[in-house]
């Protein structure tokens, strides 16, 4: 099977059956992506499929062949972060760090389809478990990341 | 699968083999013998190395799992060190080399909140006499007295001659003093750089998927192994037949782990996860294979009213003669259950055995607990055997050391593929049924109250489950059989204490210990105590037909920090103005950890059981204040780990088993649910430095359940509140 992740394009050989997750994980060898819980729930695993976000831990792999995947190793653009990273970076958004992954990509997707979320957007869309308790920061870096031009 | 070597797992390798250096094989000429960081740069003090290029390494042995104690000891380190801090970066000694230096760098356990406040004052005369070095190697070099040279962000002048010198240039030299004795340190109300809000250091790898955390090491031939515990504790493997998966794709080996698990080893995980997944493993489930949550609950509601108990609190006489002398009487029972601490990332360890050396790889809160687990189950010496800790994907005591845990297992995988790098992951329903659980225990609290409303007599009687029963036996020896954790809160003295003065108390505890394995569960045994003394705090106010707070506030006379970070959150909630319309307000105070911590909450309920909180304000006097940013993180987040157990976290028993198998049955709280936290951080100084981490979390709850009761006139006295059909929306 072969895979386009972050424009790059990867010949894979796995049972098709494989969640997307572990084969970004384990044969692409991008482990950026997280294992939180297998079954969608806590949306550590979150990447970009054709620029939706996606939790790859409850996909089949071979639902992503032909599609194009960005992960967390592909967000910034060369050496320039993406808006979101840069956001938490400024803003000292992670503990632990775990989830953030998940969460930078559920973010900057949802600042794709809307450049200006209100709390209610936000509430109603970022639905990542952060059991650091990250939240109050994560709003806020939202909400300057929304401001920021790039 | 991929055997590329990241740039983590290199600087690892590397670690290791600096090891040997920093063991003090590489000798100079003459004098004494200069020990070396992983790069080679000479050690000034084991804190502290200095490169050449002028910038700065500190050693920090404490784990880091998200809590920022590494940046705050580093502050510290180099406030005291007079470094630039832009060039600070961090290593990692490991166990292994401490235990071959006599434990130069003292403690690694990191739990109970004790990362900055118990080594604070080491890691910083280490940073001091290190700068004395340092400046001591420049007088010398320039010949004149250490008194005339100043040090500031790396770099060192002579008063009277304006010379300049970099640190870098006299590292070597100064690795070669003595290290001083006499080595005062700063006031605190001198610092510049500790007592700031600085940002983390470990952020960048964090927002660009490069931070390297246990799940993700790759070391070059490395396997992956999924592993299958008997789902009920304390039972045992009975059969399986390997023969049933061994063909499938990837698989390499199938294997028993102790009595209790067996494990597929495999190229990938996901190949070794679908192939356990399709072998039928018999069980022998013990004795504990019909134990359910009633039966527990039962049992710890028969130590209610048991005679034998272990004391905990007392003061004043008879506490039954005084309850019975009482002008009003209030009696309330609460219980607290099993919660599994469920980090990020799921438990793992990754381990090389050979029979000449073992090596662990992983996510430890404890690097010498993780050795000591290495060394016992690799069956090898202690030069022979190390651990290498990475970032913890969360770890809240569960990754404290317990015996026959997660790293004992990989040991014992490895043991059976000598020479092959192993990975062992859990899945998250491996982590759910196979956690160090919050014990469970329930408590009948009675109150005396007199003609005036004042209390006059509290028994307070926690029945459950002791910890250290479980993890620590030898504690309990040395109290004659008394675990002096299950007061937390309300001990008699120390860390822990009540704040509370009252004329005549008793806090006991009649021990009942079930089957399922406790542990330490971020703020331990302060929760429940919380929930127990705070919620009951308000009922005896009701009954007096007082003001919760100003009820609390007579019972704190001899307590002034608590005092004081009480009227903090109620000058903060704006206590003395009524509540916003439609909202109600509730308050939790206690010490923990060291800390004084206290809560106000603001919350509106709609239908009897949809809570939303609109605002918490929280106080904590720490003694000290290292990182500001990071305590108000970690106040905010407790929050997030406190409310999502009150409202949503249960583990139950059924057939012996945990019945919870991942976050559909084991919520935790969104972003839409977190309500507005405003954290007032009010250090007081003093001797004693206080805990971050973990009090706060306490005071979450109670806080919450007291509004509750105002809004509602329903006092609910267990947990989870979705037990009683209560959502947070």
């Amino acid at each position: 099977m072969r895979l386009t992740i972050n424009g790059k394009s990867h010949e894979v050989d796995v049972d098709p059956t494989t969640p997307l997750l572990w084969v970004i994980r384990e044969n692409v060898g991008l482990t950026g992506t997280k294992y939180g819980c297998g079954v969608a729930q806590c949306g550590a695993c979150t990447v970009h499929v054709n620029g939706l976000p996606v939790r790859s831990c409850s996909i089949p792999v071979s639902a992503a062949v032909g599609a194009k995947i960005t992960t967390i190793e592909g967000l910034a653009t060369g050496k320039t972060l993406h808006k979101v990273q840069k956001a938490w970076l400024d803003h000292d958004v992670p503990q632990c760090g775990y989830c953030q992954s998940g969460m930078i990509m559920a973010v900057a997707a949802l600042l794709k389809s809307n450049p200006k979320p209100t709390d209610a957007d936000i509430d109603a869309t970022i639905t990542n478990i952060c059991r650091c308790g990250t939240f109050q920061q994560v709003r806020e870096a939202i909400h300057m990341a929304a401001k920021a031009t790039a | 699968m991929t055997t590329k070597i990241s740039r983590r797992t290199f600087l690892i390798s590397s670690a290791a083999v600096g090891g040997g250096l920093a063991l003090g094989l590489r000798l100079p000429p003459f004098g004494p013998a200069v020990a070396r960081a992983a790069d080679g740069s000479p050690e000034i003090t084991v804190w502290v190395a200095i490169r050449p290029d002028n910038t700065t390494i500190i050693r920090a042995v404490r784990a880091e799992m998200g809590q920022g104690t590494i940046t705050g000891l580093a502050q510290l380190i180099a406030e005291e060190l007079e470094c630039d801090w832009k060039g600070v970066s961090i290593e990692y000694p490991t166990p292994g080399q401490s235990v071959a230096r006599k434990r130069a760098w003292g403690e690694f356990s990191t739990g109970g909140s004790r990362g900055v406040r118990q080594s604070n004052e080491y890691v910083r005369k280490g940073g001091a006499a290190a700068r004395m070095m340092l400046v001591q190697a420049a007088a010398n070099e320039w010949k004149v007295p250490a008194s005339e040279c100043t040090a500031a962000n790396s770099v060192i002048t002579h008063k009277p001659s304006g010379r300049k010198t970099t640190y870098g240039k006299v590292a070597e030299a100064a690795a070669r003093l003595e290290q001083p004795k006499d080595v005062p340190l700063k006031d605190p109300k001198t610092w510049k750089l500790a007592g700031k809000p600085v940002k983390r250091l470990d952020t960048a790898q964090k927002v660009n998927g490069t931070m390297t955390y246990g799940i993700d090491l790759k070391l070059p031939g490395m396997l992956n192994a999924a592993i299958r515990d008997c789902p009920v504790f304390g039972g045992k493997v009975k059969s399986f037949d390997a023969n049933q998966v061994s063909g499938m794709t990837g698989v390499k080996k199938v294997v028993q782990v102790g009595d209790t698990a067996v494990a597929v080893i495999a190229d990938t995980w996901w190949q070794a996860k679908t192939a356990l997944d399709s072998l039928s493993i018999a069980w022998d489930e013990g004795p504990n294979a019909k134990i359910s949550s009633a039966d527990i609950a039962q049992t710890l509601k028969e130590g209610l009213d048991a005679e034998q108990t272990f004391v905990g609190n007392k003061a004043g006489g008879d506490v039954k003669q005084a309850l019975a002398g009482a002008a009003k009487k209030i009696e309330a029972v609460y219980s607290y259950p099993y919660q599994n601490h469920a980090c990020m990332e799921p438990m793992n360890a990754t381990v090389r055995w050979t029979p000449e050396r073992c090596e662990m790889w992983g996510p430890t809160q404890n690097g010498e607990g993780a050795f000591a687990q290495v060394l016992a189950a690799s069956g090898l010496a202690a030069d022979r055997v190390d651990v290498h800790n990475v970032m913890l994907g969360g770890g809240f005591g569960r990754r404290g050391t317990y015996p026959d845990d997660y790293v004992t297992q990989a040991v014992l995988i490895a043991k059976q593929m000598p020479g092959t790098p192993v990975k062992m992951l859990w899945s998250r329903e491996d982590d759910m049924a196979h956690g160090k659980y919050h014990p469970v225990m329930q408590c009948r609290l009675t109150g005396g109250l007199d003609a005036s409303g004042n209390l006059t007599a509290l028994h307070m009687r926690l029945s459950g489950q002791s910890i250290l029963a479980s993890v620590r036996p030898e504690v309990l020896q040395a109290q004659k059989g008394r675990d002096p954790l299950t007061f937390q809160g309300v001990f008699e003295s120390g860390e822990h204490s009540l704040n509370y003065t009252v004329p005549t108390l008793l806090v006991d505890h009649a021990m009942r210990n079930p089957h399922v394995p406790p542990g330490f569960w971020r703020g331990v045994n302060i929760n429940q105590n919380a929930v127990f003394i705070e919620s009951f705090m308000d009922e005896l106010a009701e009954a007096a037909g007082q003001d919760p707070v100003e009820f609390r506030r007579k019972l704190l006379s001899n307590s002034p920090r608590g005092l004081g970070v009480l009227n903090a959150v109620a000058k903060g909630i704006g206590w003395d103005k009524p509540a916003p319309a439609g909202t109600f307000r509730g308050v939790a105070q206690m010490k923990a950890f060291d800390s004084f911590v206290a809560a106000a909450c603001e919350i509106s309920v709609k239908d009897g059981n949809k809570v939303k909180i609109h605002r918490i304000v929280a106080a904590t006097d720490p003694g000290y204040a290292v990182n500001p940013a990071q305590i108000e993180r970690q106040i905010a987040g407790s929050f997030v780990y406190g409310l999502s157990a009150l409202f949503f976290q249960e583990c139950t028993v059924k057939d012996g088993r945990i019945e919870q198998t991942n976050f559909h049955q084991y919520n935790s709280m969104r972003i839409a649910q977190m309500p507005k936290v405003e954290s007032i951080i009010m250090p007081t100084g003093g001797p004693i430095w206080g805990g971050i981490g973990e009090p706060t979390i306490c005071v979450a709850a109670p806080a919450v359940l007291n509004a509750y009761a105002k809004a509602t006139g329903k006092r609910i006295r267990s947990v989870p509140l979705k037990n009683h059909g209560i959502q947070l929306v």
